[in-house]
């Protein structure tokens, strides 16, 4: 069964070039990539993951507002019982602050330079397959 | 609580979640899916189709919404093809709905054809019935309207809306065969453009040529869906189709026909998988490499399946 995979771009910055080149690899390696598009609020992300039953979400934010956003993200999942759903995160992040998203329960942060096929691998090794 | 009960009190994630079990053809579901079948029924099903650009996401989404205004819930089903190579697919009717994204009398799911043209055809009339289920109003199904599958897809729906846009001649020529005789509304949509006094007459004809006559003629509606132009007015057709269709008696014999096409569906589906399961995969391939090295006709290769299902029982 394909992964099914949300890449959403919350926040209020509009660059999705790195988003759109993430969800087409994603979908190259025969992956099932919903992409909502730009300014997403954490609520509008949460609602369509969802809806679309999405085993991941590509959290993508180069605004600087990453450490508020983020975790929200998670924490709406939390509420909506959809707390299983594993989150990454990409775009401009300082280093110091990975530590910290990891430790509110993003999985991983994929910063620039970061491959494609990495993103790739790591999906592959980290989503579940369910029952 | 099963799936099923779940979604009857309105849980979204059991909906998203049975949803998935059907796309991934988990046969545990089935029980499931009977017991939504039986309860079901409710909903008015309209199908979009149209060619890539003629921008079925965003009049839908402006349906969805005039629709909302009026008090009712609308599930979308959007389905987008996979890719032949990889089997994956990006789906981005989405980004054309954003304003439809938290509000809980809306749901929306992305499906992909995942490379099976006639299996995405069985996925999606269950899905309806999950939305169906989880108390929508209206269920919305998008598809490309190009292929022998997406017209499949809409044997699901009561009510079939063809989306043109004006300036494309040839737009038109090729939604002709075969799609043109499912359209219950057409629409015409950019109607601000140029061409689209010719695109309704071109319309006009062709449905002329073709539409028998019924209690129904298909109505030609002009809309503008980024600026909203044109919507309250379709909207009130599609209710006009869907108030029709019961007051006339025909939503018993569409339902016996969308479910005779349905049942002979999964049952060809079924049978070719039984008659395979019981032929060994390399004297299936064996068969085939005859097939292609021109010593045997396929006729005579599926005479031989046959056969020796005969033989066995």
């Amino acid at each position: 069964m394909p992964i099914r995979v949300l890449v959403a771009k919350p926040g209020l910055d509009g660059h999705d070039r790195g988003a759109k080149v993430v969800a087409k690899a994603l979908r190259d390696a025969g992956m099932e990539v919903i992409y909502t598009g730009l300014r997403q609020t954490p609520g509008q992300i949460v609602e369509a993951a969802i809806q679309e039953d999405v085993d991941i979400i590509g959290l993508s934010c180069l605004s600087g507002a990453h450490m508020a956003l983020f975790p929200r993200v998670l924490e709406l999942l939390r509420e909506r019982g959809a707390g299983d759903v594993l989150v990454t995160g990409g775009g401009i992040i300082p280093l110091e602050d990975v530590p910290k998203l990891k430790k509110a329960g993003i999985a991983e942060v994929f910063g620039p330079g970061t491959t494609s096929d990495e993103i790739v691998a790591f999906i592959r090794k980290n989503v579940k397959q369910r029952t | 609580m099963g799936l099923a009960e779940k979604v009857a009190t309105g849980d979204r994630r059991a909906a998203a979640r049975l949803i998935s079990m059907i796309e991934d053809g988990d046969e545990s579901v089935r029980t499931e899916l009977a017991d939504l079948h039986c309860r079901g029924g409710r909903a008015h099903i309209v199908g979009v189709t149209g060619s890539p650009g003629a921008g079925k996401s965003t009049l839908i989404h402006k349906l969805a919404l005039e629709w909302r205004r009026r008090g009712r819930t609308v599930g979308i089903i959007a389905v987008d093809p996979s890719s032949p190579f990889t089997g994956g697919a990006l789906l981005g009717d989405r980004i054309r709905m954003q304003e439809l994204s938290t509000d809980r009398g809306v749901f929306i799911r992305s499906m992909s054809s995942r490379g099976n043209p006639g299996g995405v055809a069985k996925a999606t009339a269950d899905a309806v019935r999950v939305l169906d289920a989880l108390g929508m109003d209206k269920v919305i199904v998008e598809t490309v309207g190009a292929g022998q599958s997406e017209v499949a897809v809409m044997d699901v729906v009561h009510t079939v809306l063809v989306v043109v846009v004006p300036g494309l001649g040839d737009d038109i020529q090729a939604i002709k065969a075969g799609i043109l005789e499912i359209g219950d509304l057409f629409v015409i949509n950019k109607a601000d453009r140029d061409g689209v006094e010719a695109a309704q007459r071109e319309l006009e004809m062709m449905l002329e040529l073709s539409s028998e006559k019924g209690p129904w003629t298909p109505p030609i509606v002009k809309t503008v869906a980024r600026t909203g132009d044109g919507i309250p007015e379709l909207v009130g057709k599609i209710d006009e189709h869907w108030e029709m269709i019961r007051r006339e008696g025909l939503l018993e014999e569409s339902e016996r026909q969308r479910c005779r096409r349905e049942v002979l569906e999964l049952l060809k589906h079924k049978a070719v998988l039984s008659l395979l399961s019981e032929y060994g995969p390399d004297e299936f391939d064996a068969l085939i490499h005859d097939v292609a090295r021109r010593k045997l006709h396929p006729h005579d290769a599926v005479e031989r399946i046959m056969g020796d299902k005969k033989r066995k029982n």
